[in-house]
């Protein structure tokens, strides 16, 4: 009972901060939003006994990613959105298109809940640091070194488009 | 005991809403950020999955926590590489106007 009202709870809060940075208009309003909901999300995390997850979510995404993109709207000096036209298909098309997926999978979820069964919470050595360590530099030792060779390849190409020309 | 269902209809919801601003937006930097929204509901379903098939004993059910790693490095490779390039746009055109950068030679 208590696990559900949690989960009510920072689910409802995750959808609020969504929708925030829907209709905020100011970039560093939707950027705070967002980190909202990856806060709440690292809650939900927890929630699914996902330990080192949590962690990572709120270190590397409403850390580091989020003071990045809060860095770039205060260099680059962002004011209000302004309103243009845009492509007219994409929202007579699109936002009805998405909500109508939206609501399909929900349902399809909703009613096959039986089927698809529970999750609990109980505490057990899951997601700990000690447990996804030992897949991570096992099973998938490759991934994670080519990883390491991709966001080398990363630093490089933002050096490179970052700095002045000529 | 929370069902299975609640969490992939959050994590559906939150997809819907990442698309939604990737076509109603007009800054670039706020498109940026529902592409990011948008690999966090992902992110969501692969964390309940993997607690839901480890209560189904499966073994390497816990590659989905891995996965997740994954998808927050290349996030992290993405976002630096991604704000370079609105650096260097606004730099060029002086707008963060997606509907101003339609042309690939000034």
């Amino acid at each position: 009972m208590v696990h559900q009202i949690l989960f009510i709870i920072f689910g409802v809060i995750c959808v609020a901060g969504a929708i925030n940075l829907l209709a905020q208009r100011h970039p560093i309003n939707s950027a705070l939003s967002l980190v909202v909901v990856m806060s709440s999300l690292a809650l939900i995390y927890l929630l699914l006994g996902a330990e080192f997850v949590a962690a990572i979510q709120v270190i590397v995404y409403a850390g580091a990613i989020m003071v990045l993109f809060v860095f770039v709207i205060m260099l680059l000096n962002a004011g209000a959105e302004e309103r243009t036209r845009g492509s007219r298909v994409a929202l007579l098309m699109g936002v009805p298109g998405v909500i109508a997926l939206a609501s399909v999978v929900a349902w399809i979820m909703i009613s096959e809940r039986h089927e698809l069964g529970d999750v609990s919470i109980s505490a057990t050595n899951f997601g700990n640091t000690q447990a996804v360590a030992h897949l991570l530099f096992k099973e998938y030792l490759l991934p994670f070194e080519v990883t390491s060779v991709l966001i080398l390849i990363a630093i490089m190409g933002a050096v490179v488009l970052g700095k002045k020309e000529g | 005991m929370v069902p299975l269902s609640w969490y992939l209809t959050l994590s559906a919801v939150l997809f819907a809403l990442g698309i939604v601003g990737f076509l109603i937006k007009r800054n670039i930097i706020t498109i940026f950020m529902s592409i990011e929204l948008m690999l966090n509901a992902v992110n969501l379903s692969f964390v309940a999955f993997a607690r839901y098939w480890s209560e189904h004993g499966l073994k390497l059910a816990l590659s989905g926590h891995v996965f997740v790693f994954f998808v927050m490095v290349v996030a992290a490779a993405e976002a630096a590489v991604g704000l370079a390039i609105i650096i260097s746009v606004f730099r060029t055109r002086e707008t963060l106007n997606v509907d101003r950068v339609n042309l690939l030679k000034l």
